[in-house]
């Protein structure tokens, strides 16, 4: 493959494969990390072609296994892929909203060597949970918590943290209790994709932040050995910018339903990166030589403040998505550092949702779905 | 957390240990996570089968090792092998 300089024996291997097998979901989340544009790549790879990306990213040494997508249900070939990621001694992991997630799927999934579920939930209540997934999906999820449970799965509940639920902190700590969850995952939103396209009514105020996090902690040290509570911080509220994917190229490989290989799910939303699809070339290749998976490995990409930072070595720079989307330069310094010059960026961002959240009537939330990614897509 | 010494021991059933060609080493897989075992860690985690006790772990050790005195380290590793739901104790 072209553009290929960097001396092979420093590049680290893949830890960490996320199979997105499909960009169709039932659910339409309004912070969703797909990309705004997804409608537009369609397409999706076969499941010889999954079969054959399985293998090969094992071979390198990938061991974690997210299925994901969009809804990973939808694929009808799961099972096939479930059991071949088995067999190669995968440690897969769904990630699925649970929508239509029958006994007869859990049952076969187990049968294949699925190991963990990870469902996603909204909100505590039904009202506020199906008004942000656009589905009335609520319901069925609890139930579909408790037969995970029976079939001994450990389960994961992920719930997407912003100001339209934080409120509920306490609540859905106590539904992820009542459930059974082995893990709960609190996580802030994260400002990529859908989340950053609806940004000034998602991002709390620092006092609502503050206020759910002493809740999430507490409950912390109350459930230790029975269940753990991860808690993703939110980093506009931080002073240093977060080690995004463990460093470019060195750990995270996403393969995106049509095939392409992308160092982090939201990286398809930097421009002018060409990313390689598994359809021209071996996971190998593409982990090795691409220009894409290069282009920021090492420190030799980074300006300063980074480039001379005691602390690069740490966080990498932070992450380059975040970089692109607020600064509109994907190799400046992620501005959630205090020493980045664009750092009044977040200062902005925090006081322009501040100034919605003042209004009479809010901006309206642009829902997930292919019409509303149709309707975007030419304007990226 | 302190080993129950009446209690046999086995990994959570949540958890996987396994060998890593590509790293060399065998590894704890759980949910989205993955801890890299040294050598000790290994032979002791292996141990934990859902047939021994602490004792008769330490014993095996001491057998395979031609040693003495491991308990305390042994009891130590167990201990924190427990907090992080590495392995579980069942009453026997």
């Amino acid at each position: 493959m072209a553009g290929s300089d960097n001396s092979q024996a420093s590049i680290s291997k893949p830890r960490w494969l996320l199979a997105e097998l499909t960009y169709a979901c039932p659910l339409q989340c309004p912070y969703c990390s797909n990309p705004v544009g997804f409608a537009q790549h369609k397409n999706e790879l076969s499941t010889d072609d999954w079969l054959r990306v399985l293998s090969e990213a094992r071979q390198m040494g990938a061991v974690q296994l997210g299925f994901s997508g969009g809804e990973p249900l939808v694929r009808k070939d799961l099972a096939i892929l479930v059991k071949h990621a088995r067999e190669l001694g995968y440690y897969s992991n769904l990630i699925t909203s649970g929508y239509n997630f029958g006994e007869n799927k859990i049952a076969e999934l187990k049968q294949a060597g699925l190991d963990h579920i990870q469902i996603s939930v909204q909100a505590s209540s039904e009202d506020l949970s199906d008004f942000l997934a656009g589905t009335h999906s609520h319901a069925q999820k609890r139930e579909v918590a408790q037969r995970v449970k029976e079939y001994n799965y450990p389960m994961v509940l992920n719930v997407v943290i912003h100001r339209k639920n934080i409120h509920q902190m306490q609540d859905i700590i106590e539904m992820a209790i009542d459930l059974g969850a082995d893990y709960l995952e609190l996580a802030n939103t994260q400002y990529y994709g859908w989340a950053h396209l609806n940004r000034d009514q998602l991002l709390p105020t620092r006092e609502q932040f503050e206020q759910a996090e002493a809740i999430a902690h507490r409950y912390q040290d109350r459930m230790k050995g029975k269940m753990k509570i991860y808690y993703v911080v939110p980093d506009f509220y931080e002073d240093r910018p977060k080690a995004c994917m463990n460093g470019w190229g060195t750990t995270f490989l996403t393969i995106a339903p049509d095939g392409a290989a992308l160092p982090c799910h939201s990286a398809r939303e930097l421009p002018g990166l060409e990313f390689p699809n598994v359809r021209d070339f071996s996971v190998r290749d593409i982990w090795e030589n691409s220009e894409a998976f290069n282009k920021f490995r090492g420190f030799g990409w980074m300006k300063e403040p980074c480039r001379s930072c005691p602390e690069k070595t740490k966080d990498f720079g932070g992450c380059r998505c975040q970089a692109f989307l607020l600064t509109g330069d994907m190799t400046a310094t992620d501005p959630v550092c205090g020493l980045s010059p664009n750092h009044s960026k977040i200062e902005e961002a925090i006081e322009s949702s501040v100034a919605t959240q003042r209004r009479a009537i809010e901006k309206p939330l642009v829902f997930r779905n292919p019409k509303n990614s149709q309707a975007l897509a030419p304007k990226l | 957390m302190a080993i129950n010494s009446n209690c046999i021991l086995e990994i959570s059933p949540t958890h996987r240990l396994q060998w890593e060609e590509a790293q060399q080493k065998h590894v704890i897989l759980y949910p989205e996570g993955m801890v890299e075992l040294n050598q000790s860690s290994t032979e002791i985690l292996k141990l934990c089968d859902g047939a021994r006790k602490l004792q008769g772990i330490v014993l095996e050790l001491e057998q395979k090792f031609e040693t003495t005195g491991l308990e305390k380290d042994v009891s130590e590793f167990l201990g924190i092998a427990l907090e992080n739901g590495w392995i579980r104790q069942l009453s026997s």
